[in-house]
Parts: structure tokens; C-alpha cells; sequence
């Protein structure tokens, strides 16, 4: 028996007021795979891995996680899962400090009566742990992150992801604020990340920050997949011709999304 | 430094009481700072200080609650009429039931207030300002508009009036056990960081249980000067002064240490961050509500045993007050910050103001425009204030 897939979605839907945001898309992730979802603004990516992240719920398809099918209805339950996201946004209270931001909606906390008290101390030293690991330069742990750069603003959304023991982690356009020297830092740590097994999906609208990390691709259109398959049987160029007119090429099997050419080259 | 800048508000919110406790203690020939105001003092700013700190969480959530006033009207009625109408007057349980009732009544008002903004996604200032219309309109139905009056005698304790205080050396004990405790958990905090190794000057702390001795001394001491009518016998300190300790209390420690007050800060800063991580939003600013409105009905006791009476105009306009006061007190409008403490400290900014125009002979309508303009200045000083944060 074959080793079941870390993810496997089948026939994912979502529609937003009867605009279909993603429609009948299927993909896979095994453990120290790297996914490429490419793809416009607007092409639905965020949204289906916004469906793998627990926040918005399917309408139809099946998702399964280590070959079991979940309900994925809260990020409470995808966190359970093992399933960790970088999003966009990077999701901070941008109020509360690096550690508070950490643990939120985690915190290490014990029930007392009807609250839940928590140990802060703890929360705190570990906080400096995971963030030190990330960037050793890192030292405003006890400063609203309203008041923190880009970078270190990242490094708390990245660290977050990482405390956790992932297994599988999104990250969506994790450096679309950064700088060289952090888009260097965000690249060596997804490919320590992939070989200690986990399972990454890596969303861009941009094909150059992508085309070197990934294993596998997928571009979306519309919310319809207009191919798939691995990086080494593309190249560059055509990724783009995919991204931008949804023109699959020869060696790709085309999706749903793909626009069709007529005998004369020409699309219809 | 989150802690720093609160630290920093707090303490020029000090300042400038005591530049209003001195300026008002001159302008008024000496009746100011005397055992007899400060006691009224502190009574009158518990009712507006107790639902302030409430208000800090709704506000926090960037949410509003403007119907603290009629809801505070409501549960008032809804006691007297346990107490006075329903019940045996001669029971011994009578008065705590009707408390009890009023609790109930304010979660039950929290929890109407809570469901249309947080699930029926309502918003709050809508939900609210219909809720100061529904409540007081039922706050009359309730006795078609009757005082309903007096209250039995235990029930008068919470009014802070001639039996409502403590006594000299009960209030010594209450403050001597106050420090003790605070000594304590300064103790455990540095033992504990100790054993984090991390090394924390000793010397914060003890000046720090030094600071809540001194002030407590003071406080018991003055509370122990006002004496009773006719006598020699120092009143101490009042029960409405002991139930609004204890409730700040409280709201600082949910505020700072659970999950719950975490959570209520988080909203207040970024929603849809909140919701990403997988905080249950809606729950936390339910219970928000819920909270306030059991908030409301402990002011309600204070209000009602007060006056002694349950009449259907009790705490109109106090929605003004607890708003201003929470403002004052440094908490944002626009969500996510601002502490407990300094919201207590604002509502005794309003009421020096206000009992020290008294003392100098202002009219009324002088008090109302002396204290929208502070209101107005401390919301653009707090602007000022959040600007350079930022910078």
C-alpha cells in the first residue's frame, strides 16, 4: 500500500456571493515537498489555502490530511492538524508584543474557574528561544509590534509557525515585504524546513521568488487550475505564459482553467 | 515598554488630580482636602469608576456600550421590586437575593447587548443606543414609574452612607492584609523570575510595596478621620470604596492575566488577525458584554442603597460619564489600548472636577461645560500622546 499524501485535496470549491473564488481544484503535498501556487491576485490561491488553514470553509471537495478526511471548520482545528500559516497580512495584533503575538489564541495558560491564566514568563522565554534561532539581532521582545519593522515583524509571523511543530506550513507571500538580506533569510529556512520533512506550500504571484524553492507547481486562473506538474519540466517563460494568459504548455497537462488554442495558435 | 508608557499615563493622570485636588483646595478656602470630601469623594466615583472599568473592555474591543445609564436604571428597579414588593420584608435573605436578581438581570442585559453585536454583527453603537432607549423604558414599566422605597437595612451597607462603612480598626485590618498581599505577590513575582534567571533589581519592588503602603496608610487614615455624626467615632473606609477595590482587581487581573482579557486586547488591535489565529471572536466580545452588564448591576446595588429608593431615572446620562471617564483615562477609541487603573483613575478625575466646582459655587451648567472641555483636551492630548508612541 502506497504511503497516503500529507494533503490531498479533491474537487475544492468556494464561492463568494456567486462568484466562484476557487473551483474543482485538486492538489497534493508529501513531507519534504515543496508546492509552488502561482498566480495572479485575485486567482484564488490565498483562498484555497485559506481552506487548508481552517478560516474560510470549503463549499464542496474533499480534503484529507495523512489520508484522513477533516472538516477543517476553524483554524483552532487546523492548528491540531499540524497545520501552520504565514499569511500575507502576517496576522498580527499589532498592540501586543512579540510573545503575546506568539501564543495568541495558544497561549500556555491553566483554567481557573471560568479564565484561563497564563504563564507568561514561560510564553515569554520561549518566545526568545524561537526568535533568537530566527535572527539573533532580534532584541524588542517587549515592544508592540506596531512599532517593529518589516523584518521583525516577519520573523514574529514566521516564528509563530514554527513553535509549533508544523507539518505542513502555508506560507503566502512570506516575502513580499522583505528586503534582500530577509528574502535570503526566508529562503535558507524553507529549504532547513523541507528537509526536516515537513510539507510547504509556497504562494507568489511572482515566479522568480518560487522558481528555485519548489518541487512542484500548480498556476491558478480564475480560481481553476490551468496546470500542474514539476518545476524541472519547465521553464521560467512558460510558468509566466501560464500565470498571465493561462496558456499551458505542450509538456503540461492542461486544467480546467487553461485558455484553449484553435489549430492557428491563436486563443480563444 | 507596554507597560512603561501605561506606567507614564497613569502617573500624569496623578498629576493632574492633585493639581485639581490643591487648585479646588485653594479656590474653596480649605474644604477640599478634608476627611469629609474625600470620603464623599470616593463614594460618589465608585458607581461611575466600577462600570468604567467594564467600559475599558467594551472600548478595548472597539465596541461601545451606551446603555450602562438605563441599563443601571433597570436593574435598580428590578431589585427594589425583589426586595420591596415580592419578598417578605422580615427574611433575612431577602436583600441578598435581590442582589443575586440583579446580577442575573445585568448578565442577562450584557448577554442581549452581546448577542446583537458579536453574532447578529450589529453594530454596537446602533445596539446600544437602542438598548439606553429599551432599558429605561422598561426601567419605568417595571412600577409604572413609582419610586418604590426604602430598602431594608443590611441592603443600605452598599450606599456608603452612615452604616455603610467599616469602622477605625476593621479598616486598619483590610489595609494592613491589602499590603501583606501585595508584599506577597511581589515576593512570588521575584522568586519566579529569579528562577527564570532572570536577574531583576530588588529594589523596584520593595519601593513598590512601599508606594501601596504609604498610599493605603493614607487612605485608611483619612477614611479613619470622617467621623460619624455627633461623635468622636471614625466611620473608616466606605463599602462602596471596598467593593470598587476589589473589582479593580479583578479587571486588572483579567485584563493582564488570562486568556480572556488577552484576547478582549488582540480584538481591539486586529480582528481579522484575531480570527486568523483562531481566537473565537465572537465569544470573547459576547462575554465582554455579559461582564459589563454584570458591572452595571453592582453599580446598581451602590446607586440604589445610595438613594434608597428604586426610581425609574436612576443613571441617566452616567453612560456620559463612564465613557468620558474610560477616555480620560487614556483608553482609545479606535480599539486595542488602554488599562483598568487609569480608566478608575479618570472617573476620579470627573468627580474631583465636579465636587470641587460644587465647593467653589459653580452652577450646574458651568460643571457640564468645564468637564466636556477636559473631555475634548484629553482625547487630543491622548492623540498627542498616542502620535509620538508611534514615531
Amino acid at each position: 500500500m502506497t504511503q497516503p499524501h500529507l494533503v490531498n485535496m479533491q474537487g475544492v470549491s468556494k464561492s463568494f456571493g456567486g462568484i466562484h473564488a476557487v473551483k474543482g481544484i485538486d492538489l497534493t503535498l508529501d513531507a519534504g515537498e515543496v508546492v509552488a501556487v502561482l498566480g495572479h491576485n485575485g486567482a484564488g490561491k490565498s483562498t484555497l489555502m485559506k481552506m487548508l488553514a481552517g478560516a474560510y470553509q470549503r463549499d464542496l471537495g474533499d480534503i484529507q490530511v495523512h489520508g484522513q478526511s477533516v472538516a477543517l471548520s476553524s483554524p483552532a482545528e487546523a492548528h491540531d492538524l499540524g497545520i501552520e500559516t504565514i499569511y500575507q497580512t502576517l496576522a498580527l495584533a499589532d498592540n501586543l508584543d512579540a510573545s503575546a503575538n506568539l501564543f495568541l489564541g495558544r497561549e500556555i495558560a491553566w483554567r481557573f474557574g471560568p479564565f484561563r491564566v497564563m504563564d507568561q514568563a514561560r510564553m515569554r522565554d520561549q518566545t526568545a528561544q524561537v526568535i533568537a534561532r530566527l535572527n539573533p539581532h532580534f532584541d524588542a521582545l517587549d515592544v508592540p509590534c506596531r512599532s517593529l519593522s518589516g523584518g521583525q515583524r516577519q520573523t514574529i509571523a514566521i516564528a509563530r509557525a514554527l513553535q509549533f511543530d508544523a507539518r505542513i506550513l502555508i506560507m503566502d507571500e512570506p516575502t513580499a515585504a522583505l528586503g534582500p538580506h530577509e528574502t535570503a533569510m526566508v529562503a535558507d529556512l524553507t529549504r532547513r524546513l523541507k528537509s526536516q520533512g515537513l510539507g510547504i506550500f509556497l504562494i507568489s504571484h511572482d515566479v522568480h521568488d518560487v522558481f528555485d524553492l519548489a518541487d512542484r507547481f500548480i498556476v491558478m486562473k480564475g480560481g481553476q487550475e490551468v496546470g500542474s506538474g514539476r518545476i524541472s519540466e519547465v521553464t521560467k517563460d512558460e510558468v509566466l505564459g501560464m500565470v498571465i494568459m493561462g496558456r499551458c504548455p505542450a509538456q503540461i497537462r492542461p486544467g480546467p482553467g487553461a485558455s484553449m488554442l484553435d489549430e492557428h495558435g491563436a486563443q480563444t | 515598554m507596554k507597560l512603561g508608557t501605561e506606567g507614564a499615563r497613569i502617573l500624569s493622570l496623578l498629576a493632574l488630580l492633585a493639581v485639581i485636588a490643591v487648585g479646588f483646595h485653594i479656590a474653596s478656602g480649605g474644604l477640599f482636602l478634608t476627611p469629609r470630601n474625600i470620603y464623599n469623594l470616593v463614594v460618589q466615583t465608585s458607581v461611575v469608576a466600577i462600570m468604567a472599568t467594564g467600559m475599558t473592555f467594551v472600548i478595548v474591543t472597539r465596541n461601545i456600550d451606551l446603555s450602562v445609564g438605563s441599563s443601571l436604571g433597570l436593574i435598580g428597579m428590578v431589585i427594589a421590586l425583589v426586595q420591596i414588593k415580592w419578598l417578605p420584608g422580615d427574611a433575612a435573605w431577602n436583600w441578598p437575593l435581590s442582589i443575586l436578581a440583579g446580577l442575573a438581570c445585568g448578565a442577562l442585559i450584557g448577554a442581549w447587548n452581546g448577542l446583537w453585536v458579536a453574532y447578529a454583527r450589529v453594530p454596537s453603537f446602533v445596539v446600544t443606543l437602542g438598548g439606553l432607549l429599551i432599558f429605561r423604558g422598561m426601567a419605568f414599566e417595571t412600577a409604572q414609574g413609582r419610586t418604590l422605597a426604602p430598602f431594608q437595612d443590611g441592603y443600605l451597607v452598599f450606599g456608603g452612607g452612615i452604616q455603610g462603612a467599616i469602622g477605625e480598626s476593621a479598616s486598619w485590618m483590610v489595609g494592613l492584609v491589602g499590603v501583606a498581599l501585595y508584599a506577597v505577590t511581589q515576593v512570588v513575582a521575584h522568586l519566579r523570575a529569579a528562577r527564570m534567571s532572570r536577574n531583576e533589581p530588588v529594589r523596584r519592588r520593595v519601593l513598590k510595596v512601599l508606594a501601596v503602603l504609604l498610599v493605603m496608610g493614607a487612605f485608611v487614615w483619612i477614611m479613619n478621620a470622617y467621623n460619624l455624626p455627633r461623635s468622636d467615632i471614625g466611620r473608616g473606609i466606605p463599602v462602596p470604596a471596598l467593593v470598587l477595590i476589589a473589582i479593580v482587581l479583578m479587571m486588572e487581573w483579567i485584563g493582564r492575566a488570562t486568556t480572556f482579557g488577552r484576547h478582549s486586547y488582540a480584538i481591539g488591535g486586529g480582528m481579522e488577525a484575531s480570527r486568523l489565529v483562531g481566537i473565537n471572536t465572537r465569544k470573547t466580545v459576547f462575554f465582554v458584554y455579559v461582564l459589563m452588564g454584570v458591572l452595571a448591576a453592582v453599580a446598581a446595588v451602590i446607586a440604589t442603597a445610595r438613594l434608597n429608593a428604586g426610581t425609574s431615572s436612576t443613571g441617566e446620562l452616567l453612560e456620559l460619564s463612564v465613557i468620558a471617564a474610560a477616555v480620560i483615562g487614556g483608553v482609545s477609541l479606535s480599539g486595542g489600548r488602554g488599562s483598568v487603573a487609569a480608566a478608575v483613575i479618570g472617573a476620579l478625575v470627573i468627580q474631583s472636577l465636579d465636587s470641587g466646582m460644587v465647593l467653589v459655587g459653580a452652577s450646574s451648567s458651568m460643571r457640564m461645560i468645564a468637564i466636556g472641555l477636559i473631555l475634548t483636551i484629553a482625547v487630543f492630548a491622548d492623540n498627542q500622546f498616542a502620535r509620538e508612541a508611534k514615531e
